[in-house]
């Protein structure tokens, strides 16, 4: 199943550039793996050994999926995946 | 003057028998700067020969080492006539910078306008607002340099009304830390400090505090720390390979660059609080772990470095706040 994934700016520059990618999985953990064989170096941005790094946000639809299930939350045909990094800027 | 080696409860540098002047200020506006140093123990014990020292930028008024530059350029900017109160100061900052330019704008009566990111927490949108500043908000996709650019947008459309004050490029940033940290940092411990550390965000701390720094008679090694990859979760700073690069930024300044993990700027953001009584904010934090760094690879010497600002700064959302809306 294909999956719309919304790249934040910063990490842009594994998907060359392109704000969406479409990646394949029936949960948002196989989704950060398809994203990882097709941008390598995806996952370590986005996860460490115990999930999703703490200052990343994922979107499954507009939900964090920290308050869903985590990397075993599950998708379905029509369901975005969105990327945001916790912090909204400064300086 | 006389040092000793402090005890708990005696300061390291006393004077006026060990009471300190009590400031007593015409407006807010007076408070900036002449912040104090605390010296690491707890944290830095692995480097027990280095006297490593926190300046608190958190005393000032408005909560950040922001404070020194917003008031800088604003200062330099009345004076030469680019800013009035006819004119609106607008910049892009979701951060300190913004806090800063909103209460001395309200203090002084001029009108402040701010570009953020919309991912920028309820509760700081709110305490900005409550100084009167307009709130305009960019792409959350697009994180602090979708605001710049925004912003910039914002100034061509209408460059009659703004003064752009661009903390960026505005050479009253660094001068800032030039006149104020710098010497400051000299005055509190001129006689020992060996290195300084301080992380990269708009640059200003770091090219104005070097630059000082390097007047002093002895050489002073100046070290900057930056986040180790483009997505990071240490606000207010910037990862120089990835970002716009800032105008007031001069890679030659820092004698070395130091790439910090956000999870190791986190943590010790944490360390500090319990074990050192001083809840500091993540940039901060990542400050003290790369001072601490320092220290233990040099073994012998002194190093300095800032706490940019409060760790409450940067709470998380309450529940009811986790929907972000596009």
């Amino acid at each position: 199943m294909s999956i719309t994934v919304r790249i934040p700016t910063p990490l842009r520059v594994l998907t060359k550039d392109q704000d969406e990618v479409s990646a394949e999985g029936k949960t948002v953990g196989e989704i950060v793996e398809s994203l990882e064989g097709q941008y390598p170096g995806m996952k370590d941005r986005l996860c460490d050994e115990k999930g999703v790094r703490r200052f990343v946000n994922i979107y499954a639809n507009d939900e964090d999926i920290r308050f869903l299930n985590n990397l075993d939350t599950e998708l379905k045909e029509g369901d975005s995946v969105t990327i945001v990094p916790a912090i909204a800027g400064g300086a | 003057m006389a040092r000793k080696q402090s005890a708990v409860g005696s300061p390291e540098n006393s004077s006026n028998n060990g009471r300190a002047a009590r400031p007593l200020w015409p407006s807010i506006v007076d408070g900036v700067g002449n912040t104090p140093m605390v010296r690491l123990r707890s944290v830095a014990s692995e480097a027990p020969g280095v006297a490593v020292y926190l300046k608190l930028e958190y005393a000032n008024p408005g909560g950040s080492v922001k404070d020194r530059p917003a008031l800088q350029m604003i200062k330099d900017a009345l004076a030469d006539g680019r800013l009035s109160k006819e004119k609106t100061l607008i910049d892009a900052t979701s951060g300190n910078t913004g806090i800063a330019y909103s209460l001395y704008g309200a203090a002084l009566g001029l009108r402040i306008a701010l570009v953020m990111p919309e991912n920028v927490s309820q509760a700081r949108k709110d305490i900005i607002r409550s100084f009167g500043t307009e709130l305009i908000f960019s792409d959350p996709m697009e994180g602090s340099d979708g605001a710049i650019r925004h912003c910039q947008a914002l100034v061509e459309q209408d460059p009659e009304r703004y003064f752009y004050s661009n903390q960026y490029a505005n050479p009253s940033n660094p001068k800032a830390h030039y006149l104020g940290t710098g010497q400051e940092i000299l005055d509190q411990v001129g006689d020992k400090i060996t290195h300084f550390v301080a992380g990269l965000g708009t640059s200003g701390t770091m090219m104005g505090t070097t630059r000082r720094l390097r007047e002093h008679g002895r050489p002073i090694t100046c070290i900057a720390m930056e986040p180790d990859g483009a997505l990071h979760g240490l606000e207010g700073l910037k990862h120089m390979a990835s970002s716009i690069v800032p105008p007031i930024y001069d890679p030659t300044v820092p004698d070395e660059i130091l790439p910090v993990r956000t999870e190791d700027g986190w943590d010790m953001a944490d360390r500090v609080a319990k074990e050192e009584g001083m809840h500091i904010g993540h940039s901060a934090g990542a400050n003290v772990f790369a001072a601490v760094e320092i220290a233990k690879r040099i073994k012998q010497g002194c190093v300095v470095t800032i706490a940019c600002d409060r760790g409450d700064r940067y709470f998380a959302p309450m529940q009811w706040e986790k929907h972000y809306e596009w």
